[in-house]
């Protein structure tokens, strides 16, 4: 027994199964706002914890596997912990430990569903996605994965009574479902003939490169949906910021990584050696997902949707990082396929920490002003001091700003691009250092993004009397924040250990070891032959120390007088906060320079109007020249149907007996 | 690291900061000479530094810390820049810490901070400049990378002193790649330092401006912590083009003689650019504020050009 209760997996799996069982203890008090969050929350934090030590530990540990005998007949579970499971187990942990402490401070009474059976939903999201990562046949991945998108789904909407959150919610289900059918196809293609739906069984078929491919493609379209490439993109500004704000980190910061778990997976490990030339589908969908997503990032003007728009920026940096990797990978540069490859992990853990922190961020705000609209915040700084220190933490790091974590990854990114002149196909060669450039613009117009979102909400003046009043967050959200600004500036300032521990991570898909010099642990160099170094500590330390000497030095040579006064207002003396730059302005230049992204509708006012209006509402243009048409077909086609449905008994018995006659022709 | 090598960096960075504001009075000086105007003397940065270190500090009312710490931030980020670009010697202890792309990355930092400290106090045109400023920094970031990547190509590495160290031992090779490079660096440093033809630096006109917008509300000490650190940024920016294009003469070893003529040959190669930035800053005329991505977007397609010279020809 406790041989058994050693191993990794059966601990990870007992962790994950007590989420499950605090979540059904939700139940037992459904109505009960403290037993939610001053009992079970802060349990659920603890075990998010402990799964993330233990998964820390198994990635050095040996893979195991177990077969547990739940499920249908002949169907059992298999489960199954390799370093790539626990890499993202980690991820899982960590992120909602962070998450599940905010979250015990953050529920109230009020509206929507009762405390109790968001707990059930919530930790049941937080299990599914856990054994999602554990699964090791199609038959319980699907049953993860469809148990995650249920769960979600009502988390999401939470508020129903809302009509907006309810279509928001059925949109995120319709194409939840569109991709689960889409990996399901996959997973039967990946079988190869052996009707075997284990992992071991895909692992061990051999597919001919034409079957292979339409299983790649399948699965990207799948996994695609649930990480929000575009066009598969429409579901996330719609449900992530119509979840409450807990939720939407985790779909943000977790959820959208099990679609990279699943795409690494299928990938790497189920289908064995990947063909170069996939990579560059991913590369090119990537890329266009990053751009496209921080452009309509810097164009909005609520801020739950600004952040769900950067979430899809950021995966589309992850997927093009692995669509570099399987480019090295499959012209045999293996170095520069490890690098692209870690970079890929890196990042993802990064977003994990640095989104759930913004996406927390505006929880917070959210509850103390009751506003999502950026044009009615305004100088939180003042009223939130703790929750705009730690969200400009996050704020920077997604940035991609040295010394915190957003940085390192791109980095290794940039550094593995690098690499793509030397890729043994013409052409290919030179396309692909521009694609770093338009990765590099991503990042920059990140930067534009963040400024626009913390510069709003909390810098400048209040744009509301009603702002005045805002509080600080409670001490719970603020210690989940701490957690995930901590992990933001240790993922930054530490990344040779991060590195080290995910090279475990990338040896057992084949990828060799970077290598390292042990002794100076606070440069990070992958690269000896390139002599490329980047060493944020020093960075931090040079930076700090000169920015003491600098204060300590005015203050030794001058003097620290300070005067008080109101702001330079040209001589007018009207300033009030409606002349501040709005979140519409800070989006012009963006609107201006990349026109052709968007579908914008103006109404100017003429010079003779009694009541000028100035309106411009900006829209995605792929929801309407692709899913309006789509849902108008899909419309037209089932009322084609429809009329078979007559409504009167003496067709449809007509129908049956059709049916019959037809069943026997063929029979006979 | 030996006791002299921390010697000579710390030495490097006291030099840098002394050496950056003469820089900017000599592109000033140079830019009088050639309008026709009668030049302010050499020194006439410091004693602005100097003027506004002894006044009292007006700061807004409803200004946050944040408001308070940027300019020391932005200058600590500046002179860590400072620290790590080889102007004189390449065997520094410091130059370690980062690469290329960590410098780009620094500037991004100081930038941003800039930025947010602009929107602080919530007026019209801090706002104003910082959209503006964040504009400019996203359009330029790409170009530069492109600039980087193709010195990278042809060295191998991204670490700046192993780059100017391949570049300078090579015999005097011109290479087109980094000809047309150069061009698009020389682009992105005009726009990067609020010079013209995107950003007039001795204008208060509040449509065109973008640098002076970013700076409105400082005063006193922060204020010249923010004007040292523009001075600091513009001598930087200068130094990576030495690095990269005219690398010759930088001291690889720590030796007292190499070290003197290195010195005076970034003294000399200092002169040249200053008087270069002049010129170009008196025939070009300032661009509309939306005409900057066009700017910077002919900036990009030079360095991608160099990329495909480098790629194709192998030059």
């Amino acid at each position: 027994m406790t041989q058994a209760l050693s191993s990794p997996l059966a601990l990870c799996s007992l962790l994950l199964s007590a989420w499950a069982v605090i979540g059904f203890a939700g139940l037992l008090r459904p109505a009960s706002v403290a037993f939610a969050g001053r009992t079970l929350f802060p349990l659920g934090a603890l075990c998010g914890a402990a799964l993330a030590f233990v998964a820390a530990t198994s990635l050095t540990a040996p893979t195991e596997q177990i077969v547990l005998p739940i499920g249908l007949p002949d169907l059992p579970v298999h489960l199954r912990l390799d370093s790539l499971s626990s890499a993202f187990l980690f991820l899982l942990g960590a992120a909602a430990t962070g998450i599940s402490i905010f979250a015990a401070g953050y529920f109230r009474r009020g509206e929507g569903t009762p405390p109790g059976l968001m707990c059930l939903q919530y930790h049941l999201f937080l299990a599914s996605m856990g054994f999602v990562l554990l699964a090791n046949d199609a038959y319980g991945f699907m049953l993860a994965w469809e148990t995650m998108a249920l769960s979600s789904y009502f988390l999401v909407t939470t508020q129903h009574r809302i009509p907006e959150i309810r279509s928001a919610g059925f949109l995120y289900l319709l194409i939840a479902h569109v991709g689960a059918i889409a990996i399901l196809l996959s997973f039967g293609v990946m079988q190869g003939g052996t009707w075997q739906f284990t992992f071991d069984a895909m692992r061990r078929a051999q597919l001919d490169p034409v079957w292979a491919a339409i299983a790649f493609l399948l699965a990207l379209f799948g996994f695609g949906a649930k990480a929000g490439l575009v066009p598969m993109h429409v579901w996330l500004p719609e449900a992530h910021p119509a979840a409450p704000s807990p939720v939407s980190a985790l779909m943000s910061g977790v959820m959208l990584k099990t679609a990279l778990y699943g795409m690494l997976r299928v990938t790497f490990d189920l289908l064995g050696e990947p063909a170069w030339w996939w990579g560059l589908i991913l590369l090119a969908l990537g890329l266009f997902t990053a751009l496209y997503g921080v452009i309509f990032a810097a164009a909005q003007t609520d801020m739950k949707r600004l952040l769900a728009y950067s979430s899809i920026e950021n995966m589309g940096v992850i997927f093009s990082g692995m669509g570099l990797a399987i480019v090295f990978a499959g012209t045999g540069m293996r170095t520069a396929a490890s690098l692209a490859l870690i970079a890929v992990l890196y990042h993802a853990l990064n977003h994990a920490f640095m989104k759930s922190l913004l996406f927390l961020g505006t929880g917070a705000v959210l509850h103390a002003t009751g506003e999502r609209n950026l044009g009615r915040l305004g100088g939180l700084i003042h009223r939130m001091p703790w929750v705009a220190w730690l969200t400009l933490v996050g704020a920077l790091a997604i940035a991609g700003l040295p010394p915190l974590n957003g940085f390192v990854s791109e980095w290794l990114l940039l550094q593995s691009f690098l690499f793509a002149s030397e890729v043994p196909r013409p052409f290919v060669n030179m396309l692909l250092p521009l694609g770093a450039a338009l990765l590099v613009l991503a990042a920059a117009l990140a930067g534009y993004v963040m400024v626009k979102f913390f510069g709003v909400i909390f810098l400048g003046q209040p744009r509301e009397a009603t702002l005045k009043e805002a509080h600080d967050a409670g001490i719970v959200e603020r210690t989940g924040l701490a957690w995930l600004a901590v992990g933001c500036v240790l993922l930054g300032l530490f990344p040779a250990q991060v590195i080290a521990l995910l090279s475990h991570v990338i040896e057992p898909l084949g990828f060799s070891e970077l290598a390292f010099d042990d002794r100076s642990w606070w440069l990070l160099a992958p690269l000896p032959q390139r002599q490329t170094s980047y060493s944020p500590l020093a960075f931090l330390a040079v930076i700090l120390v000169v920015v003491l000497l600098t204060i300590v030095a005015v203050r030794f040579f001058y003097h620290q007088r300070i005067r008080r006064s109101a702001p330079w207002d040209c001589g007018f003396g009207r300033l009030n906060s409606r002349m501040q730059d709005t979140a519409e302005g800070f989006g012009q230049p963006i609107r201006h320079l990349f026109t052709p992204f968007f579908a914008m509708v103006r109404e100017l006012p003429s010079p003779f109007d009694a009541a000028p209006r100035y309106r411009v509402v900006v829209s995605d243009r792929i929801w309407r020249g692709l899913y309006l048409p789509l849902g108008a077909l899909v419309r037209r086609v089932a009322n084609a149907v429809a009329w078979l449905q007559q409504g009167r008994i003496a067709t449809y018995l007509l129908y049956s007996f059709i049916t019959l006659v037809s069943l026997l022709a063929l029979m006979l | 690291m030996s006791a002299f090598d921390a010697l000579a960096q710390i030495l490097g960075i006291f030099a840098a900061l002394l050496a950056a504001p003469l820089f900017l009075g000599w592109v000033n000086q140079c830019r009088a000479w050639l309008q026709n105007k009668s030049a302010p003397p050499l020194t006439q940065p410091y004693r602005g530094i100097r003027k506004l270190f002894y006044k009292d500090a007006v700061i807004a009312s409803n200004a946050s810390p944040l408001f308070r710490l940027a300019p020391y931030i932005v200058f600590g980020t500046m002179v860590t820049a400072a620290a790590i670009i080889p102007s004189v010697a390449t065997r520094l202890p410091f130059t370690r810490a980062a690469d290329a792309i960590a410098l780009v990355g620094l500037f991004a930092t100081a930038r941003v901070f800039v930025s947010l400290a602009a929107m602080d106090v919530g007026t019209a045109f801090g706002t104003l400049g910082a959209r503006r400023e964040m504009m400019i920094g996203f359009l330029a970031e790409p170009a530069l990378l492109m600039v980087i990547f193709v010195a990278s190509l042809i060295s191998a590495t991204t670490a700046l002193p192993q780059i100017s160290e391949l570049l300078a031992t090579q015999s005097l090779a011109l290479y087109p790649s980094l000809a047309f490079t150069a061009v698009a660096f020389t682009m992105v440093l005009l726009a990067e330092n609020a010079r013209i033809p995107v950003d007039n630096p001795a204008t208060h006109l509040e449509l065109t401006m973008i640098h002076e917008a970013l700076l409105l509300e400082y005063s006193a000490r922060h204020l010249a912590l923010m004007e040292w650190a523009a001075a600091l940024k513009l001598f930087n920016y200068v130094c990576i083009g030495f690095a990269l294009f005219i690398p010759w003469g930088l001291a690889t070893s720590q030796a007292p003689f190499v070290l003197t003529l290195s010195l005076l040959l970034l003294g000399a190669k200092l002169v040249l650019a200053g008087a270069g930035i002049a010129l170009i800053e008196t025939v070009s005329a300032k661009l509309r504020v939306f005409r900057a991505p066009e700017f910077l977007a002919t900036a990009f397609l030079f360095a991608v050009l160099g990329l495909l010279v480098r790629l194709l020809l192998g030059a």
